[in-house]
């Protein structure tokens, strides 16, 4: 059992910042497999379903902020403390950003639904799945302060790209196949992408991880020249 | 200055047990830790004021450029002179402003005016004093604000020109005006000084310090630099003790 701060309402604090991330995190991994759902099942209302429930994910990301500040400001928090805050203010960006792209995911969607569909969708649900599984594991990291969680989320990342790789040139074929395919496929390449960027963003979540849990920063090793 | 598996006890009871650490020149070296941690008994042996309690006996050796300061053959009072103290309450002489930085050199023998003159607008300027008293060094310095005092007391201590400087709660007595005076004192002292602060205000310690050291019952668990130890200590009573989650 951790000891906990003799301040009980500080304590209270750092408790309602970490709940508030865990239903950031929930909310945007909800959206990610219902604007994919949009798609496979050719549902438009969910699609804008899931536009209209971004509104929670940016409320939520303006009240963590607020509530980092306000510890920042009243509390100065330090080592664990102040690398929770630190990671939460960083994060939130990523959970946010996540939302967006689920948004526009699901937008894609709504346009699509009203074509036939160029093919059976394969590659992109399981790609939506890699990258939801991603942002889970990230999210499961911080909460449990699971290093070794969040190493396989970053080395997890490579599937990801192998995938995207893949449907990307499949997108090509059918483009070059015939011209009419071009805005259909144009369409699931940009889902693609955004999945694909899903994933980046749960690196990013999980990088923080581990500063948070060691305190040391592993990001942009190439660009610092550290050892990877 | 250096203290080597240094334990202090006061008749019976260890007040600090196996302190090994070393205060850097011309660096900020701040002791935090809980009340009772041993970190002001640390302090004081550095320029023995212990000596002064009676039934104190220890163990392990300060060096002081590689002289033991308990050696017999230390003077007590030109160990003071070369480690000088400033205390929590300032506590300036019922005499003028001028005089209490001076007495430090009178009693060392300085007699000559115009030297005195000097080293005392001197040790007036580096204590960041010197433009709100030149106009009146010869009134009382207990007419003077809290803040100020205790900027006097520093400027006395600078006056015999130690090597270091040891300061007990510095600031805790002050308003924010004030204490924020003698922390950027401390950002321009450390040029000169090698410094040791024992603070309870941690927030202080982050501030001013080029090393922090935690103190508990007695021992020394941790000293690193100051922002390793607020952002990531190594030892778990750190982190409790920075992160407010004892008793």
């Amino acid at each position: 059992m951790p000891a906990t701060h003799t301040d009980k309402a500080f304590e209270q604090d750092l408790r309602d910042l970490r709940e508030k991330l865990l239903a950031m995190g929930a909310k945007v991994e909800n959206l990610i497999a219902q604007s994919m759902k949009a798609l496979t099942e050719r549902d438009s209302p969910l699609a804008e379903k899931v536009v209209a429930a971004d509104k929670d994910v940016n409320r939520l990301e303006v009240e963590i902020d607020e509530l980092c500040r306000r510890i920042l400001a009243l509390r100065q928090p330090a080592a664990s403390d102040l690398r929770l805050i630190t990671t939460a203010l960083k994060i939130v960006t990523d959970l946010e950003r996540i939302g967006d792209l689920a948004v526009n995911i699901a937008e894609r969607s709504m346009d699509l639904n009203q074509v036939p569909p160029l093919a059976p969708y394969v590659d992109t649900p399981r790609l939506a799945e890699l990258a939801q599984q991603q942002v889970k594991k990230a999210l499961d990291a911080f909460v449990s302060g699971d290093v070794a969680k969040a190493e396989e989320v970053l080395q997890g990342d490579d599937l990801l790209d192998a995938l995207f790789l893949k449907i990307f040139n499949e997108l090509l074929a059918y483009m070059m196949e015939d011209s009419k395919n071009i805005r259909r496929a144009t369409a699931l390449m940009f889902i693609a992408k955004h999945l694909e960027r899903i994933g980046d963003h749960a690196m990013n979540v999980a990088e923080m991880v581990v500063y948070m849990v060691r305190g040391k920063d592993i990001r942009h090793p190439r660009s610092r020249n550290l050892p990877e | 200055m250096e203290a080597r598996e240094l334990t202090l006890r006061y008749g019976t009871k260890t007040a600090i047990s196996k302190i090994s650490l070393a205060i850097l020149e011309r660096q900020v070296t701040a002791l935090i830790g809980p009340s009772g941690c041993g970190k002001s008994t640390f302090l004081r042996t550095l320029n023995r004021m212990n000596d002064l309690i009676p039934g104190t006996n220890h163990t392990g050796t300060i060096l002081l450029d590689s002289m033991d300061i308990y050696d017999r053959s230390v003077d007590v009072v030109d160990l003071r002179r070369r480690v000088g103290m400033v205390f929590q309450k300032s506590n300036p002489f019922p005499k003028s402003i001028f005089e209490n930085v001076a007495y430090g050199l009178r009693v060392g023998g300085m007699k000559d005016k115009n030297e005195l003159n000097t080293r005392v607008e001197k040790s007036l300027r580096g204590a960041a004093l010197w433009d709100e008293v030149k106009d009146r060094l010869n009134e009382s310095a207990l007419g003077l604000s809290g803040g100020q005092q205790q900027r006097l007391c520093i400027a006395r201590a600078m006056a015999v020109e130690p090597e270091v400087l040891l300061m007990d709660e510095p600031a805790s007595a002050l308003d924010p005006i004030a204490t924020a005076k003698i922390e950027e004192l401390i950002h321009e002292l450390k040029a000169q000084y090698t410094i040791a602060i024992v603070t309870h205000n941690m927030q202080q310690a982050a501030r001013v310090s080029d090393r922090t050291a935690f103190f508990y019952m007695g021992e020394l668990v941790e000293c690193g630099p100051t922002e390793q130890i607020f952002t990531n200590p190594r030892e778990k009573r750190t982190e409790d003790y920075v992160t407010g989650k004892f008793g």
